[in-house]
């Protein structure tokens, strides 16, 4: 089994989030970056699938030279190789687009992605690229199982969960649950090692337009202090909630 | 250039987001001197619709249709907008449309904006403002394509009343093949879910163990609410995993969120930031979440809840 694991580099959870040139562009200065908290759970469930079951592992980011370190931290924890799509990631849209050519020309059999990116949230990547390829698609996936061509994947839904079947080909958007926190990998020293020897192949981008555009950044409204109620008076808090709030 | 709305359905009954999607859709079809279109899925009651402007309801009724399914489910939204020659489609934020609008965006070559919280702030270019960076911060986003998909975050535009003479038409749609089959639904019954909760009232490990969820569940049964949970007490085992929310758990975005023993750690509050209203009980004065709150009581939570309980019954009953 072929697998690719679709890494974004986002900002760490506790950045400080800032904008620049009149707020225009995301302020990186004094950043820390890291793989995307969703994809880093569907990497661990990729090096399953490699241990358990002699899959392969190629690791794919679209970005510039400056998220190389994020993809050489996905060799350390396991990955097989990386590709790097030279070029600025603009939108949903234009990066499944070159994530689909990805695909088609790698010849994945299942497309290991995370939900949603901590940065912009967009949560479309994954289906897109399912689209774009015509793979079968399960979205917010909390647990799975492939037996030769088979799929067993289960998902999240309000209120519990939906177990799914379906074949390979196939792109996962994979959350916590997909593997639990504590299988998590940090990188041993072995593994950076190692890393700095796996192939890292830089692709440049096929001609695809981005459909959306961020014309502006704004941070939201700074917050009032908080009101403080005395724990002998939850019927101040109760008016408050009721007559001040109006949410009771 | 008609926009389409999709006001989404569980077991016939139209979830709360249908009726936001409706009302803003409304206004959009007015931003653009242009009409509403709403499709509804096995829907019981169209004319419900009508109160937040939807003049014409095109309702698809069909058996295949009972258990969701997103390549279904993009088919039929895409069959309806271009029999309707819509441009503009507007869908909410639940579990299930994040699923399906990915691929509606593909199959109608369409950008798509998520997490979408007002009005467009001008149609020409097309330009909305959307959550970004977990909440802290927004963006100001173009859409270029002749066809637009606007995802509106849940609870972030409101319900308003629009009342119109509606029609509703039914429309067949083919339903296409899908590769994806849906064996089992497990659901926990009887209990407001936290995706469609006004209210959540949220423990942490503040609650010392599972053994004491009980008051929590009482207060939440008190307000209609939906229970939740921090990340290290769903990893402890003491409360199921679909609880948990935070950034890596499920997001919320209610009307009233309750932190009881939850210190705030900054994962945590990029998950529950999108909620409007926010009280802490926490008996640590310093706790991270008294800066992001709007209330706060500094005590016990196994003095205070108890007290919080009775007087909110005296209070309802009131």
């Amino acid at each position: 089994m072929k697998i690719l694991v679709c890494i974004s580099h986002v900002p760490d959870t506790t950045s400080k989030i800032n904008f620049t040139e009149n707020n225009t562009k995301f302020d990186t200065n004094g950043v820390q970056f890291v793989i995307n908290p969703y994809d880093e759970f569907s990497l661990t469930r990729a090096m399953w699938f490699k241990e358990k079951q002699g899959a392969t592992v190629t690791v794919v980011n679209v970005g510039n030279a400056t998220t190389e370190p994020t993809l050489r931290k996905a060799l350390a924890i396991g990955a097989d190789d990386a590709i790097r799509v030279n070029m600025e990631a603009l939108d949903g849209l234009s990066v499944a687009k070159q994530l689909a050519v990805i695909v088609k020309n790698g010849g994945y059999d299942l497309v290991l992605a995370g939900r949603e990116s901590i940065d912009y949230n967009g949560g479309m990547v994954p289906g897109m690229l399912a689209a774009l390829v015509d793979f079968n698609f399960v979205n917010g996936c909390v647990g799975m199982e492939v037996d030769g061509n088979s799929v067993k994947a289960i998902r999240e839904i309000d209120g519990g969960n939906e177990t799914l079947t379906t074949t390979l080909p196939l792109v996962i958007g994979g959350q916590k649950g997909i593997v639990e926190e504590k299988d998590l990998r940090i990188p041993n020293m072995r593994g950076i090692m190692m890393a700095r020897k796996k192939p890292l192949n830089v692709v440049e981008p096929v001609d695809a337009m981005s459909a959306t555009t961020i014309e502006s950044f704004e941070k939201p409204a700074p917050k009032g202090a908080v009101k403080l109620i005395d724990a002998d008076n939850v019927d101040e808090l109760i008016n408050l909630l009721h007559n001040e709030a109006k949410v009771i | 250039m008609s926009v389409l709305v999709f006001a989404d359905s569980a077991e016939g009954k139209f979830k709360k987001s249908a009726f936001e999607v409706v009302s803003y859709g409304k206004k959009v079809a007015e931003q653009l001197g242009s009409n509403l279109i709403t499709l509804t899925i096995n829907a019981n009651n169209n004319e419900e619709l009508y109160t937040y402007g939807a003049e014409k309801v095109v309702a698809v009724s069909n058996d295949a249709l009972t258990t969701f399914n997103a390549k279904k489910y993009a088919s039929v939204i895409h069959q309806v907008a271009a029999a309707e020659g819509a441009s503009i489609v507007i869908l909410d934020s639940s579990i299930d449309t994040l699923y399906v609008a990915p691929l509606l965006s593909v199959a109608l070559d369409a950008g798509y904006a998520s997490n979408v919280v007002a009005l467009p702030s001008a149609t020409n270019p097309f330009t909305v403002k959307r959550k970004a960076f977990s909440n802290k911060g927004f963006s100001h986003t173009v859409i270029s394509s002749d066809h637009k998909i606007i995802g509106v975050a849940k609870n972030s535009y409101g319900v308003f009343e629009n009342p119109v003479a509606g029609t509703t038409v039914s429309f067949e749609a083919t339903i296409a093949d899908s590769g994806v089959t849906s064996e089992k639904v497990e659901k926990v019954t009887g209990k407001v879910t936290i995706a469609d909760a006004d209210t959540v009232v949220s423990a942490g490990r503040g609650l010392k163990g599972p053994e004491n969820w009980g008051m929590i569940e009482e207060l939440a049964d008190v307000l209609g609410a939906a229970t939740a949970c921090s990340k290290p007490v769903s990893d402890l085992g003491w409360r199921p995993h679909g609880e948990h929310v935070g950034q890596t758990g499920k997001p919320v975005a209610s009307n009233l969120y309750i932190a009881i023993g939850i210190s705030g750690a900054i994962q945590h509050l990029a998950g529950i930031n999108a909620s409007k209203v926010k009280v802490v009980i926490n008996t640590d004065p310093e706790a991270p979440f008294f800066k992001a709150a709007d209330y706060g009581i500094v005590g016990d939570a196994f003095d205070v809840v108890p007290k919080l309980i009775e007087k909110l019954k005296a209070f309802k009953q009131a």
